[in-house]
């Protein structure tokens, strides 16, 4: 990777980037792309924040955005997660056929259906850390077993939800569903979680560097373990959103490709994929880029395959330009801007335990990813 | 280093145990498959229901089957009737054009569009595609009910139980609702079309093995994917025919319609035994199937495809004893038809359950010179020759 | 380093300790894939009398040419997911330009090795000058074929290859005695593989390890990493357009050729004990990785394993083999945790020198 010259447009993203931070870029995309998109259904007539349209888009980021917000707290520990469609999947077959039709039954189905998912995301944190399995394998097997047993155990819907869960799906306020704002509460948690509790500290502090995280006292387990717990969890809600919205289990739902769609949105928001840098505000952004323009394909009729291209060129793109504002000099490990980079570790001990490789220092070349 | 040791052990041990369950399966398998048709999807009598509705000749014209019904019950919609159908904006959510069926029928249906628009009879179509993914589907609807644009909502839906919520809401909109292909548990829809069904489909299957291969031949069944209703009913027929019969059915194999997977599976079974039948619930990928025997050196299987004219134009080539079942790919223009029939404030059936009939031995020239001009992956009762873009729109796609 | 001596040892071990721990991945693999033989052999003990073994070295060669492929690409520290993609629309591609026309064949080929050539270009430049995460780039170039090339054939393959085009994946050289027939695939594969190992010991090759497993250490060391990694990127493209003719040929074209086999190939490359992450393992592990990953599906249909269950068993068996690996040491400390930046000096008795 030869150090590239720093053309214009590059200079110009990174001093926006310095003056909005990741997050902020993103959200700034994401209003380009709406004004873009806008006038572009305005071109042919339409309106596109008419209410029909707003709902759809905000339907759409509520599922993506539950996975979205789990993955997101497993990459910053530099894990990853494919296993999400398939515990989504299993999660819908747990809930209804927990509830089975019976209003009363409906704590207890979301209580198991969360509780499963998260004996799930333990299993993967522990096949990761305690087994030492890349992340990659340890998701991609859980998920093939998961696969495997709803094969052979649910050959089609299964179970029934009853109606008063079923609103999860489909009430809203005003234009905003009500899965929208659960999704939107859970991302606040997920923020105030990573901003504000020591094992939020720790989920940067290890992604950013097992090792130093692990010199300054932080047992790098926990904060994995907890990450992955917490995305099959959130996996675990998006399944129950589209059990709510089904009003039945449906055991084929993980052939929908979510978890690199969810992946997709988490590097969208502006998540380095390496762990340590990144957060959940962007990721909702990311899911919301994702949303409208799969709302704005359906309302300007794109033929479903120039979709896929579409969308594989736009990721791209805009990943890539995310990575033009940001190769200045020092490449630090955590946020430059707008979230407030927590300290590597909240322990004294952090500073203490030199190791000249891992200080956040200058990569001339630029070539870590 | 001890405990990883004890987890691994575990994992190992795991893994021994469930392999060794599965050697339990040969002998079962070698004594033949498990015949009993799954409960969750065999319903006897939608099951004698299919089979006798293959035997009633349908009402409606001869020559275009799309517009024929099996014992239809009409039913009245002037209230739908439209002032000016030519203004009228058919709104279509399809579950996908994923595979080259519906591919296939996605294209006469957009030709059936031409066609009826051009006499003025439907106005703007839009159509949204979900790419089999419910979920999207489900958006897709509300988003047309949302917008509030649509006279008729038409739904391919892409799976029966989880698109019932959606297609509930679409009826409670007030805009009739058109429902083809798979169906929905409700019946709030205007008309619902499919042909005869799964059931049927498994059953021209099953009983053309039966009937061709002596007792005690052995058949193989190549399935696509598990827990799709259509494709499950045609097993479950096919299981109910099997258990009745003198066959011996080796068992099933899921192959995804993946050529590869489709030739290595039917390889591996060739390398253990002679294969005298193939089954199989979908045409897709029938000639891998066939390749495998002819790389083998061993005799063509008697074999079910479908009306798919790769494997019937091997079937004329191979001269085999084959016969392909069909899922009346034709139904495609009828749910347009039925639009425009119910802005018409025309009579329409409930239930438009549309003939379904295998092409025999006895057909098979004939439907290979109607579709000469077609790719390959087309299918032969496509029903579109009389429409405006024939053949262009098919050969060119 | 100092604070952690345990890591030292075990992190900057000499030369020859490295090369033992490519053999210990080698040779894990090596006993996987006996023991599944050796399960094949109960069910079925035929399976070793030649021609159902040459028909399993058919079916195998597609899976060990995209694994070597993949293998270059994980090894210099990077992913492919654009290969499933990539071998369904070359299979789509070849049978709409070829229509059963022998005369196409070889401009045909020629023209899918341009496209395969294309395609690495574009991944290996994106990831590595716009620093776009290959994860993403791949993903990207996934959904991209995947569109253009049913938007291009209307959503379904049409036309058909043609026969010399399907010999590659479907013929062999006939008449040998005790084997049979001699697929051309299994030449292929060998001839790849042989070039492939040949190909890591040459400067490039040890370039692209050494990239793998310290790219900041590589480049200090004179290694041009965006042209190391991008030729990596070209090779697997290159592998998954040999894969593509060979499956093409195999079974010819139907809708749904190539779906998943990314993560197939990948499986096999990890299960052969290379590292995600890059830096460790060896192309003959890959291979042998895919070799047993195809018999392990061999050896389900073999148990009359019900279909439904055997992705469950397969994950089981990923997991524990790559957590096996990684206790034996192959692996060591998770990719993760190992890649971090040391300075240049530190790893002279390490990769640089490689």
């Amino acid at each position: 990777m030869t150090p590239p010259s720093t053309p214009a447009p590059t200079r110009a993203l990174r001093s926006l980037r310095s003056r909005l931070g990741t997050t902020g870029l993103v959200y700034l995309a994401l209003a380009v792309l709406l004004a873009v998109s806008a006038a572009l259904v305005a071109a042919r007539g339409e309106n596109l924040l008419t209410t029909a349209n707003t709902v759809d888009l905000l339907t759409r980021s509520s599922l993506l955005g539950f996975l979205a917000i789990g993955q997101t707290l497993v990459i910053l520990c530099r894990s990853l997660d494919l296993s999400v469609g398939y515990v989504a999947a299993l999660s819908t077959v747990v809930a209804a056929t927990t509830m089975a039709g019976d209003p009363s039954r409906v704590v207890l189905g979301v209580a198991v259906t969360l509780g499963v998912a998260g004996l799930i995301g333990l299993a993967n944190g522990l096949v990761v850390t305690g087994l030492r399995v890349n992340p990659f394998i340890a998701t991609l097997g859980m998920g093939l077993i998961i696969k495997g047993y709803l094969d052979t155990n649910f050959q089609g819907p299964a179970g029934e939800i009853p109606a008063a869960f079923q609103a999860f799906g489909y009430t809203r306020i005003s234009v905003l569903p009500v899965s929208t704002l659960v999704m939107l509460g859970m991302a606040v948690a997920a923020v105030l979680f990573l901003r504000r509790t020591r094992t939020g500290y720790h989920i940067y502090a290890v992604g950013g560097d097992a090792e130093v995280a692990r010199l300054s006292g932080i047992r790098s387990g926990v904060p994995t373990v907890t990450a992955h717990v917490l995305c099959s969890v959130t996996a675990g809600v998006a399944g129950l959103l589209l059990a709510a919205r089904f009003g039945t289990g449906s055991a084929t739902v993980y052939s929908g490709g979510y978890e690199l769609e969810a992946i997709a949105a988490v590097v969208l928001g502006g998540t380095y994929l390496l762990g340590g840098r990144g957060g959940v505000a962007g990721t909702v952004a990311g899911v919301l880029i994702l949303a409208t323009l799969d709302t704005v394909f359906n309302v300007l009729a794109v033929d479903p395959f120039v979709k896929e291209v579409l969308r594989g060129v736009i990721v791209i793109a805009a990943v890539a330009v995310y990575a033009r504002g940001g190769n200045s000099g020092a490449r630090t490990r955590f946020p430059s801007g707008g979230a407030a980079p927590p300290s590597p570790g909240p322990r004294p001990g952090s500073r203490a335990a030199p190791d000249p490789g891992s200080e956040p220092s200058p990569q001339p070349l630029g070539g870590r990813r | 280093m001890r405990v990883p040791r004890v987890l691994l052990a575990g994992a190992a041990g795991l893994t021994l145990m469930l392999t060794a369950c599965t050697t339990d399966a040969p002998t079962d398998a070698v004594e033949g498959a498990d015949l009993t048709p799954d409960q969750e999807w065999f319903d006897e009598a939608e099951f004698e229901t299919q089979l006798a509705q293959r035997e009633i000749t349908p009402e409606g014209p001869e020559d275009q089957p799309w517009l024929q019904a099996i014992e239809p019950e009409w039913i009245d919609t002037s209230e739908f009737a439209h002032e000016s159908p030519e203004d009228a904006t058919l709104c279509f959510s399809n579950a996908s054009v994923s595979n080259p069926w519906r591919v296939t029928g996605s294209i006469t249906m957009e030709q059936q569009v031409e066609a009826l628009r051009d006499q003025g009879r439907i106005g703007e179509f839009r159509v949204s595609d979900a790419a089999d993914n419910d979920n999207q589907q489900i958006s897709d609807i509300q988003a047309f009910v949302d917008s509030g644009e649509c006279d008729v909502i038409i739904i391919s839906p892409s799976t029966t139980a989880t698109l019932t919520p959606a297609v509930e809401t679409a009826c409670e909109s007030g805009v009739p609702v058109v429902v083809f292909d798979r169906g929905v548990n409700t019946d709030c829809m205007v008309t619902f079309i499919h042909p005869i069904g799964g059931y049927a489909f498994g059953a021209d299957a099953a009983e053309f093995l039966v009937e061709e291969l002596e007792p005690g031949s052995t058949v193989l069944a190549l399935r696509i994917l598990p827990g799709v209703d259509v494709l499950e009913h045609r097993w479950a027929a096919a299981q109910r025919i099997f258990a009745d019969s003198e066959l011996d059915v080796l068992g099933y194999e899921f192959t995804e319609g993946d050529g590869a997977k489709i030739k290595d599976l039917v390889s591996q079974h060739l390398q253990r035994g002679e294969v005298d039948g193939i089954w199989m619930d979908a045409g897709d990928g029938a000639v891998a199937a066939l390749e495998a025997f002819e790389d083998a050196g061993q005799p063509y299987p008697v074999i079910s495809g479908e009306d798919e004219l790769s494997f019937m134009r091997k079937w004329r080539e191979e001269d085999l004893t084959a016969i392909a079942p069909v899922y009346s790919n034709f139904q495609w223009r009828t749910p347009i038809l039925a639009a425009s029939m119910i802005l018409a404030g025309e009579e329409v059936p409930s239930e438009w359950v549309l003939p379904q009939e295998p092409v025999r031995a006895n057909e098979l020239d004939e439907y290979l010179e109607r579709n000469e001009a077609m790719p390959s992956l087309h299918y032969a009762k496509f029903g579109g020759e009389d429409l405006p873009g024939y053949p262009e729109a098919w050969t060119e796609r | 380093m100092t604070p952690t001596p345990t890591q030292d040892t075990r992190g900057s071990g000499a030369l020859a300790a490295l090369a033992a721990l490519g053999r210990g991945g080698t040779a894990t693999v090596a006993l996987l894939l006996a023991l599944i033989f050796a399960g094949i052999a109960t069910q079925n003990p035929s399976f070793f009398e030649g021609p159902p073994l040459m028909a399993f070295a058919q079916k195998a060669a597609p899976l060990v040419v995209l694994a070597i492929g993949q293998y270059l690409v994980i090894v210099s520290g990077e992913f492919d997911l654009s290969v499933g993609s990539l071998v369904g629309a070359q299979v789509v591609v070849a049978a709409r330009l070829i229509d059963g026309r022998e005369d196409m064949t070889l401009p045909v080929i020629g023209l899918m090795m341009l496209f395969g050539l294309a395609v690495g270009l574009v991944n290996g430049l994106v990831t590595t000058l716009l620093r776009v995460p290959s994860i993403i780039t791949t993903l990207g170039t996934m959904l991209i074929l995947f569109g253009a090339v049913r938007y291009w054939t209307g959503g379904a393959p049409t036309g058909a290859l043609s026969e010399s085009f399907r010999a590659f994946g479907r013929r062999g050289i006939e008449g040998v005695p005790v084997l049979g027939e001699i697929p051309w695939a299994l030449l292929i594969a060998l001839v790849l593989t042989v070039g492939a190992v040949l190909c890591m010991r040459s400067p490039f090759g040890r370039s692209l390890v050494a990239t793998g497993d310290n790219d900041v250490a590589a480049a200090f060391s004179g290694v041009r990493v965006w042209r190391v990694r991008t030729m990596a990127f070209v090779g697997s493209s290159l592998m998954a357009t040999v894969a593509a003719v060979l499956i093409g040929g195999y079974a010819g074209v139907t809708a749904q050729v190539g779906d998943g086999l990314e993560f197939t190939a990948i499986t096999a490359v990890v299960l052969g004990g290379v590292v995600l992450g890059g830096g460790r393992g060896t192309v003959v592990a890959a291979v042998l990785g895919a070799l047993t990953l195809e018999a392990l599906f061999t050896l389900f249909t073999q148990f009359y394993l019900p279909s439904t269950f055997q992705p469950s068993v397969q994950g089981l068996i990923i997991i524990a083999a790559v957590a096996y690996a990684a206790r034996r040491g192959d692996l060591r400390l998770p990719e993760r945790l190992r890649r971090r930046p040391d300075h240049p000096t530190e790893r002279s008795l390490g990769t640089s020198r490689r």
